[in-house]
This record gives structure tokens, C-alpha cells and sequence, in this order.
């Protein structure tokens, strides 16, 4: 039976390229997928863009692509990748580049665009598709003049494409993660677009490997204190067969685990309706899955169910929604949790004076409820031997987001005893609201293409 | 007889984020401890424990092929993690606010809890 051999390369924006170098050096791979997208990603990236028609795409994908590219190169390995975020094509270009500085020639790099609709939201609207909050079926009306992007996710087709004519690098803007993978699952093994298991199953394989060391032991909430080295995790690779059955396992020499726990902890992470998984290709039944360990660090995969496509493609539409200003004070024993209380209100009556009034407010302390709020235990509170308080506010006006976290600092004297830490004010921050909506499929799928490059020289 | 246990003893969680909700989920280490799960961890106790990091409703979906139960906790990250005002604007401590909450179980039931065991140090 044919099979293929494919790896993880990027979790998130911002992972260290080690993990990559690892599945490319000693996984046997002939494919490495990597996700550099999150929604909030998107909006950092459609900031960047804004300020500069040559920026857009992930930072980090030029310095990562020079770690990655010269083993992927001696190891035939393609690299797929949604690091193109808002601008694809710059992506791209500097790929292309980085291949020129490295003296690598012949490397073709494939871009997928078609994703964006931030331009054609009011087309969109003026033809009758009302992209109304899917959550809250709200209208986009009440957000429409705060709207900063809009993306369409895209499935495996463009990238098989892509793949089909040649790329060795194919950069894509909002391809689902899981699709990243999906493709050459499908471009290798030659499945159909209806062959709704084998779908499903290169779905849950792409899904389990999306968030690189989340799948080998990294927050794993079981014994994490036996896993070894988790500072030179693995990232998952599997060996995926024509049937859509696989093995998900990790890197020789690496740190990690891949148990039944590890992967199936990740199975449902970020997952709703684990019977109805929906991707832009299939909808994937999660309780269809069937884990089994069948060697140390590698676990089998198979049983997937899945069923017809979703008639309409998600899309996620960002809009501003204020600025977030924060104050921060540390406090020490005895009475810490009595002196953040105290210092708290006394911000509150400063910000009145000011003029410098949330709209929204947000008070934690830190060592005490930020993480669990209500749920938290407050035996011993009392007795802390620190707490951080922090007040964060929601404001209209960056202004008043900088001014706020200003006015605690005279409490470093003025206030109550015994501080530290915390103090330093951080810069205002855009908040932005996610709207995720639906897109009829045709109407973004008339606008995707694929552009191969000239190898790079 | 039976015995009152905090989930933290007894069980694993993973949590996550998308959009506005949250999910958790939660996961047994065997089919007895399944079975009392699904009959202790009800979706309406657990929104109740979520207090007011959950605006709106809790839905609770089965995953018998990993001993898991789903909950997906609407308007539960303040508008979203890119407009969130919280420290964990993502909910990655969902799942341990999750596995405070305490349950009660059968002597057959408590006999199935693995030993306990904890980090060093």
C-alpha cells in the first residue's frame, strides 16, 4: 500500500525553527507542514501590511526559512506553509530571496491567494451574502466602519495544486491548518475530493499535528514531570497509508512523548462538536477515531469517519474595538491581597479624577483569581506571600489607554507598602473583535489562485 | 459509602479557544471513572463553576473513543482573545479551573482511581 511521511514544522507565529530542523534531519519526511496563524495573528499581520504594502506576512518566516531551507533542499523535502498570512506574494518574494543568499538554486515557490475578502466585504454585503456573526447572529453592520480584515479559510485544493505543478515551497494566506496537511496526503496518494474518510482522517492527522508540540507531551496535564526533555521536544510526524490509516510518531532523539494520552489530549483541543469537526474539504467525526499505541512513541491512527463537505467556507472578520490599557503593582507580606484590594480602589478614584474612564474593566491579582477567577480558593489568600494586582480597562481613545497605567505609578510611593515588581507601564494595545461568519464556498473559490515563480536562482 | 474527590486527582484536561468560545475538555482515566463523569459533570454544574468567566451557555458532547467529555463554554473569553481585558485571554487554564471541581463517587468508583502522584521538587 502507498504511503507518505509527513511532518510538523510550526505551531504559532513566533515557534523556534528546531523543531523542523529535528523531523527534517531524522524524521524521513517528504513533507513538512507549518501553521504560523491564529486569528489574532491575522490581525498583527493585516497591521503590518497597512504600515507597509511590502510587510503582512509572518516576521519570522525568512529567518526560519534560512534554518529550514538547506536541509529540506539535500533532504527533497517540499514545505508547505501558511507563514504568507495577509500578503502571500511578499511572502513569497522573500523565500525567493532567501534561497538567492543561500546560493540554493532551483527552488520554485507557489503562493495560493484568494483568501482575503477584506476589499470585497461591501460586494459581498451589496449581493446579499449578510455575513452575520455565526455566534451571536448579529449584523455586520455594527461593526462595519471598525472592520480592519476579513479572510476566507481555504481547504487542501489550491495547495494540491501547487504541489501538482511542481512547488517546492508553497506559501499560503488563510489555508485551514489542517488542510496544510491534508494536501499532500491527497497530492500523494490520490484521493478524491468525495472520499469523505480518508478526507476526515488526513483532517484529524492535520488537527493532531497543526499545534507542533502539543501532541508529544507539551501541556500535557498528566504526569508532565516524567516526560523527557522538553526543551528538544519532537514535533509529530506520521506515516499516512493510502486508506487514510497512519502512525503519528516523533523524531528519534528528540525530547516528548506520543502516548494514547498525549495525542488524544489533543485530538479535542480547540474542538466544539467533536462529532461534526467542520473543514473547508469535509466534516470530520472526531468520536470516530480509534488510538492505539503500537510502539514507544508512536501511536496508530485509523477509523476516521467523515462526511460531505460544508456548503459554506468559515470566515473570520476583525474589527477594532477599543484599546487596552493595564496597571500593574506587585505587593508583598503581610496583608498582599489587603494592599492590591486597597490599591485598586484607590486607581479607580484617580482614573474618575482624570477623566480616564474604562468602558470595560478588568481587575485580577495576580497569585490569587487572574487564572481561575470565581473558581479560585481563597484560603490562604489572606496570608499570600505576594500579589500582583493588575487593572486592565477597555478605552475608546488610545490616549486615555496610555494615560491610564501612568496614573497608578505615584502609588509606588504614595500608596500602600512594601512593592515591587509589576510597576513599568506596557504600551497600549488595539483590541480587536473576531466576527466569524459564512461565506458561500463559490464566491471565494472563483477568486483562489496559485502562482508558481520562476526558480529562484 | 462513597467519597468526595476534586477532579485534579482524577483526571486530564485540555482547553482552547476559538473565537468568543471555549472549549474543555475532560478525560477519564478508565470506563468506571467515564461513567461517573458523565453522571457528576453535568453542563449546568459546570457552567455554575465557571462563575463569571462564562456569559453564556455550556453545551457538554461525549467522546467515548478517548473516555472524554467536551464542554464548550460560550461568550466565555471576553469578546475573544485578541479584545480580551484577562490574563489568560485564550483560556489555556480553563482546563484546570475545570478540574477543581469536586465530585462524588461510588466505592466502586474510588477504587478505580489510579494512585496518586505528583512532581518532585
Amino acid at each position: 500500500m502507498k504511503s507518505v511521511r509527513i511532518g510538523a514544522g510550526q505551531g504559532f507565529y513566533g515557534d523556534t525553527p528546531e523543531g523542523a530542523i529535528a523531523v527534517a534531519e531524522r524524521g524521513e519526511v517528504s513533507y513538512i507542514c507549518c501553521d504560523a496563524l491564529a486569528e489574532l495573528t491575522m490581525a498583527i499581520l493585516q497591521k503590518d501590511r497597512l504600515r507597509d504594502p511590502g510587510a503582512g506576512f509572518a516576521r519570522d518566516l525568512p529567518a526560519f526559512m534560512r534554518a529550514l531551507l538547506p536541509i529540506a533542499r539535500e533532504q527533497g523535502i517540499r514545505i508547505i506553509t501558511n507563514a504568507g498570512g495577509m500578503n502571500p506574494a511578499a511572502a513569497a518574494a522573500a523565500v525567493r530571496g532567501v534561497a538567492h543568499e543561500l546560493g540554493i538554486a532551483g527552488v520554485t515557490v507557489a503562493t495560493v491567494t484568494g483568501d482575503d475578502i477584506t476589499g470585497r466585504i461591501d460586494e459581498l454585503l451589496a449581493s446579499g451574502v449578510d455575513l452575520r456573526n455565526v455566534d451571536t447572529g448579529a449584523d455586520l453592520a455594527t461593526v462595519r466602519d471598525r472592520v480592519v480584515f476579513g479572510v476566507a479559510y481555504l481547504g487542501a485544493q489550491p495547495v494540491v495544486e501547487a504541489l501538482r505543478l511542481g512547488a517546492d515551497v508553497v506559501v499560503t494566506g488563510r489555508v485551514a491548518d489542517a488542510s496544510l496537511f491534508v494536501a499532500p496526503m491527497v497530492h500523494e496518494l490520490g484521493w478524491g475530493w468525495d472520499d469523505w474518510d480518508r478526507l476526515a482522517a488526513g483532517v484529524v492527522l492535520g488537527h493532531l499535528m497543526e499545534c507542533s508540540g502539543q501532541a508529544t507531551g507539551g501541556n500535557y496535564s498528566g504526569d508532565w514531570w516524567n516526560i523527557p526533555d522538553l526543551d528538544r521536544i519532537g514535533y509529530p510526524l506520521c506515516e499516512v497509508s493510502e486508506d487514510g490509516s497512519a502512525l503519528l510518531t516523533k523524531p528519534a532523539q528528540t525530547g516528548g512523548r506520543v502516548s494514547v494520552e498525549t495525542v488524544g489530549e489533543q485530538l479535542l483541543y480547540e474542538v466544539l462538536d467533536p462529532r461534526r469537526y467542520l473543514n473547508p474539504d469535509v466534516v470530520a467525526d472526531f468520536t470516530s477515531v480509534r488510538l492505539e499505541q503500537v510502539a514507544t512513541d508512536t501511536v496508530s491512527v485509523r477509523d476516521v469517519r467523515g462526511s460531505a463537505r460544508p456548503a459554506q467556507l468559515k470566515a473570520v472578520i476583525g474589527y477594532l474595538d477599543g484599546w487596552l490599557g493595564a496597571a500593574m503593582i506587585g505587593y508583598s507580606w503581610p496583608h498582599a491581597l489587603a494592599k492590591a484590594r486597597h490599591a485598586a480602589v484607590l486607581i479607580d478614584r484617580l482614573a474618575e479624577r482624570a477623566g480616564v474612564l474604562p468602558v470595560e474593566q478588568v481587575v485580577e491579582y495576580i497569585g490569587v483569581n487572574s487564572l481561575h477567577g470565581d473558581a479560585a480558593d481563597l484560603a490562604g489568600a489572606a496570608a499570600a506571600n505576594e500579589v500582583v494586582l493588575r487593572v486592565a480597562g477597555r478605552f475608546a481613545a488610545e490616549a486615555d489607554a496610555r494615560a491610564f497605567p501612568r496614573l497608578a505609578i505615584p502609588l509606588a510611593l504614595n500608596g500602600p507598602p512594601f512593592i515591587g515588581g509589576g510597576a513599568t507601564p506596557q504600551p497600549a494595545r488595539a483590541l480587536l473583535g473576531v466576527w466569524p461568519a459564512l461565506v458561500p464556498r463559490e464566491r471565494v473559490e472563483d477568486q483562489v489562485a496559485v502562482a508558481l515563480g520562476a526558480p529562484a536562482t | 459509602m462513597s467519597r468526595e474527590v476534586a477532579l485534579a486527582d482524577v483526571a486530564r484536561a485540555r482547553s482552547g479557544d476559538k473565537g468568543d468560545l471555549a472549549n474543555v475538555a475532560l478525560f477519564a482515566p478508565s470506563d468506571v471513572l467515564y461513567g461517573a463523569f458523565r453522571r457528576e459533570v453535568t453542563a449546568e454544574r459546570v457552567r455554575a463553576h465557571f462563575g463569571r468567566f462564562v456569559r453564556g451557555r455550556v453545551e457538554r458532547f461525549e467522546v467515548p473513543n478517548v473516555r472524554a467529555l467536551n464542554f464548550v463554554l460560550h461568550e466565555a473569553l471576553d469578546g475573544g482573545a485578541a479584545r480580551s481585558l484577562r490574563s489568560d485571554p485564550l483560556g489555556k487554564s480553563f482546563g484546570s479551573l475545570l478540574l477543581r471541581m469536586r465530585v462524588r463517587l461510588s466505592d466502586e468508583e474510588v477504587a478505580a482511581v489510579p494512585p496518586p502522584a505528583a512532581p518532585h521538587g
